[in-house]
């Protein structure tokens, strides 16, 4: 039970102002989800490279050996930039020294937190990123804990990401299933299955498309998700569609919101194409790379 | 020796298969469709019988009956509302609706409730003028069908109750079977006379806990922030459906065990969804402390409250107060044996008659019938409830203060022990003349 | 006139100032305007004067909720549960609006310049509702009483478990609800339909529209049809 919002630059002329105008889209969500808040930014990326957003344990400094990725403190958090074909090795050292490994992508950012969105923002100094797209998410947790790993988004693959609003009501099974086919999970987050979901899709070679449309038949429950790519994003409603989803399109921007506050103080947004996306429907926006 | 006659063994009924199952499968198999009835779960479940109260003797010490005080007032809505409820006893009124009961049936409530000094609540279909006029605090119900919901009333009303479920039918709608649509119903409702009325399960306008808290604002602004906003939810969830309803912005809780009445639903609905009563309170109580928010947001509790017994249990159990439905409408004549002839002639017998949505209730309470609904005097009726209502505060008291409190809320968990070990794990209170709370792991 | 300004005024100031009228009117002049409305939500809900109300902007949850009397114009788009629950008067909106429009609404009118999205009547109860552009899926599911009147196209399962409602759309359905049916424009049916345009100030030929009822096959329950309940 949440509140989503979603930003994807059409062109270069809002990309400077992404964090600013994402952090204002996420504080107006803040009644919706007081109880933690996240968000991924997509940004810079270099060949041959990934960025790991790594939330250390508890108190715990980074661990010594990641001085060498560069690392970038922000808040919390901090971004490695490691080689491709060093990732696995230091993901693993990561989690053994107790590290959460929270994102993972050639482009991807991931932060969140526990606490009134405004403030999950202000941690990671939102405003001040810079990007193509990013999307967000406020919770108010419904039945699992309120935890940072319970935040949202879930990181679902390099570059992947989702947010959801909803309760999906078959999760625990689902857990199960996937779990016996390798998928692991760190809460009892009903939203983290349905990360782990499309994790195991795209593993079997399903496109994002392909992996959206079949979660119709296998989720059920109430949803609305908004999924990050490193080229774009996607947004999905259950057939039935009680939750709230509003989506704008100007020259410039693609916004998406839980409510149409969220967009309100976007450029552009008095005359802005508006619409709710259709129950049952798999949309689809991306960038030429 | 060969032509003894060999001692034969008594015929058995199977456990499984009992003569009520038999009945059933041969009703469902003739009419095609499941048996809808009303009232509650009626199968033996773990209940407050189970809990026994600790009085006082040496290391405590009890309060003399009658001379020295031991109140019972209870104030509900403190949080947000203008204007709180100010109740005499923690016992108050379920919501039942003019439709599933007759106009001198809810008039009935409505008298009884005030001459006590507690409040009485209206049901799926609307205020009438009537029980308006005879209760001094009344509760509005809102429900997903909204019949008979305008803001007339509502700004009439003295609390608002958003009803997400019940103990009954958690999860569930409505059934009104076309018998009980009479003209006066079918016009409150909007409803063409005699059909099956069917509401919904979910709100039309808002579904989940951040909606909710959108629908509680725009309640509130419309009512001035006056009244206090009541959230009623079935037994299923209750840790967490309570700490929704309160980040979604309640004043008070309403939970409703699966003991819980209803006008008519499916059998299969009110014997198998939803937990008992006795075993959502703890959950629920603990939901409320985990936000810092007992006694700030007030849960009353509902499902199979018959006697101060249970009212004080739940108390003691953390509730602030009670709400009763089935046992109201006993008090004021329902399943009287007065009938026994009439029920009889339905097929049933007095004690056992469930079936109010047939709309041919002996004791005029279930019914819009204008000859059977003349039965009942609203007066008289009322006035047994009222006694009824008192009972049950003295009651509360006497238990109150065997146990040495001065004030009824002031009853808890410590006071009891359990006699079951099924009642110790639901209630999570340690079985009596031990220590042990089953299923508790630090126990 | 009496403006509001809600980036400066709180939703509470302009509710509790509309719940005084008339006794805070300005002379004859019966209008109130508010502008930076930012969807917000439960603006302009529980009036109950024949006052007229203009928000210049979007508008978030539950605007006009409960109306009655007052007229409410939405200059921008308006968000779910517009005149929930509308005993009488007049709410335009000139842009689309969201879910459950005019959910349980008794009485009034609710126009709708744009496109209203799923559930739009959903259990309404006398209301007239009409809808310049289309509805989304489930509209006018349960409706009991009132009318709906769509000039573009319907979603799926339009008017489900429908009761008393009349709905007309001059465009395609994408599918028909449980126990709804098409019905004859019978000369009553286009007068009515005829009245709803003219309130509505909308050009349009009666005769151009379908008209959807109840089938009233689910009345009363019978076994053979529990797949359609």
């Amino acid at each position: 039970m949440c509140g989503i919002v979603g930003l994807f630059a059409k062109t270069p002329k809002y990309e400077g102002r992404l964090g600013t105008l994402l952090a204002g889209m996420l504080e107006t969500m803040s009644e919706r989800g007081p109880d933690s808040a996240g968000f991924a930014v997509y940004s810079g990326g270099d060949d041959g490279m990934l960025k790991l957003t790594v939330r250390p344990a508890d108190a715990e400094p980074l661990p010594a050996f990641a001085e060498t990725y560069a690392p970038r403190r922000c808040g919390s958090h901090a971004v490695l930039t490691v080689p491709l074909d060093e990732s696995e090795t230091v993901i693993a050292a990561l989690n053994e020294a107790g590290a959460a490994v929270v994102g993972i992508g050639k482009r991807m950012e991931l932060y969140k937190g526990i606490g009134l969105p405004a403030a999950v923002a202000e941690e990671f100094d939102l405003s001040r990123m810079t990007g193509t797209h990013g999307l967000g998410h406020t919770r108010m947790a419904t039945e699992s804990a309120v935890t940072t790993d319970g935040a949202h988004p879930f990181n679902t693959g390099p570059d992947l990401c989702l947010v959801h609003n909803g309760s999906l009501s078959n999760h625990a099974s689902l857990r199960r299933r996937l779990r016996s086919e390798g998928i692991a999970f760190q809460t009892d987050n009903d939203s983290e299955v349905a990360a782990g979901y499309l994790t195991w899709c795209l593993n079997r070679g399903m496109s994002l498309k392909q992996a959206l449309d079949r979660a119709l038949e296998d989720l059920d429950g109430f949803f609305t998700f908004v999924v990050g790519t490193e080229s774009g994003f996607g947004v999905l409603r259950d057939a039935i569609a009680c939750k709230p989803a509003v989506m704008a399109e100007t020259g410039d921007l693609i916004a998406f919101g839980s409510e149409y506050r969220a967009l309100a103080g976007l450029p552009g947004i008095d005359t802005a194409r508006v619409w709710e996306p259709e129950p049952a429907t798999v949309y689809f926006w991306e960038r030429a790379a | 020796m060969a032509d003894t006659e060999h001692p034969g063994t008594l015929p058995r009924h199977s456990a499984t298969f009992d003569l009520h199952t038999l009945s059933e499968i041969r009703r469902a198999a003739a009419t095609g469709i499941y048996d809808i009835r009303g009232g509650g779960a009626k199968r033996r479940i773990p209940c407050f019988d189970d809990l026994v109260f600790l009085g006082a003797s040496v290391s405590r010490y009890p309060l003399e009956g009658y001379r020295e005080t031991c109140a019972t007032d209870v104030v509900l809505g403190t949080r947000f509302a203008k204007k709180p409820l100010h109740l005499k006893t923690p016992i108050t009124i379920a919501g039942m609706s003019f439709g599933s009961l007759s106009a001198p049936a809810k008039e009935a409530l409505g008298r009884g409730a005030s001459i006590a000094g507690t409040s009485t609540t209206t049901g799926d279909g609307g205020m009438t003028p009537e029980e308006r006029h005879h209760s001094t605090l009344l509760v509005y119900q809102y429900l997903p069908s909204r019949y008979g919901m305008n803001p007339d009333d509502l700004r009439k009303a003295d609390a608002i109750e958003i009803v997400v479920g019940q103990g009954a039918k958690p999860g569930g709608g409505g059934m009104l079977l076309g018998q009980k649509i009479s003209d006066r119903v079918a016009e409150m409702r909007t409803l063409p006379k005699g059909i099956d009325q069917r509401s919904a399960c979910r709100h039309p306008d808002w579904t989940g806990p951040d909606d909710l808290e959108i629908k509680i604002e725009e309640l509130r602004e419309i009512t001035d922030w006056e009244k206090p906003v009541y959230v009623k939810v079935g037994a299923t969830r209750p840790y967490y459906d309570v700490t929704l309803a309160v980040k979604a912005g309640a004043d008070v809780i309403v939970l409703d065990g699966m003991q819980g009445g209803t006008a008519a639903t499916q059998d299969v609905f009110i014997e198998h969804v939803g937990i008992p009563t006795l075993a959502a309170i703890r959950p629920a109580v603990r939901a409320l402390e985990d936000l810092g928010m007992h006694r700030q947001v007030q849960l009353i509790v509902s499902g199979g409250i018959r006697s101060g017994a249970d009212v004080a249990k739940a108390l003691a159990l953390g509730a602030d107060a009670v709400s009763l439905g089935t046992a109201a409408l006993v008090a004021i004549g329902d399943n009287d044996p007065k009938w026994e002839a009439e029920y009889q002639a339905l097929g049933t017998t007095a004690g056992a008659y469930d079936d109010w949505q047939d709309g041919r209730d002996p004791a005029g309470i279930s019914t819009q019938d204008p000859a059977l609904a003349a039965r009942l005097d609203p007066i008289a009726a009322g006035r047994r409830l009222a006694n009824y209502l008192s009972v049950l505060t003295m009651e509360t008291q006497t238990i109150a203060r065997a146990c040495g409190k001065s004030h009824v809320r002031n009853l808890e968990p410590e006071d009891l022990a359990a006699l079951t070990v099924e009642a110790a794990a639901m209630a999570g209170i340690p079985l009596a003349g031990t220590d042990w709370i089953p299923g508790r792991s630090d126990g | 006139m009496i403006e509001f300004d809600l980036a400066r005024q709180t939703t509470r100031d302009l509710n509790a100032a509309l719940h005084a009228w008339p006794s805070r009117s300005d002379g004859d002049d019966k209008t109130v305007r508010i502008v930076n409305p930012g969807g917000r939500h439960a603006l302009a809900v529980g009036l109950n004067a024949p006052v007229d109300v203009e928000i210049i902007g979007p508008v978030g949850y539950y605007c006009a909720g409960m109306n009655q009397h007052a007229s409410v114009t939405v200059a921008g788009s308006a968000g779910v549960g517009i005149a929930e629950n509308m005993m009488s008067g007049r709410v335009h909106v000139k842009g689309d609006v969201s879910q459950s429009a005019g959910a349980t609404a008794h009485g009034g009118t609710l126009i709708v310049d744009g496109n209203a999205s799923a559930r739009c009547g959903i259990s309404m109860k006398g209301v007239d509702i009409i809808v310049k552009g289309s509805v989304g899926p489930m509209s006018a599911f349960m409706a009991q009483a009132g009318n709906l009147v769509v000039l573009g196209d319907a979603g799926e399962a339009l008017g489900d478990s429908l009761y008393e409602a009349q709905i007309f759309v001059r465009g395609t359905v994408k599918s028909l609800g449980a126990d709804c049916g098409r019905k004859p424009l019978t000369g009553e049916a286009l007068a009515a339909l005829r009245r709803l345009l003219d309130a509505a100030d909308v050009d349009a030929d009666p005769g151009d529209f379908n008209r959807y009822g109840s089938a009233r096959r689910l009345y009363n329950f019978h076994t053979d049809n529990a797949g359609a309940y």
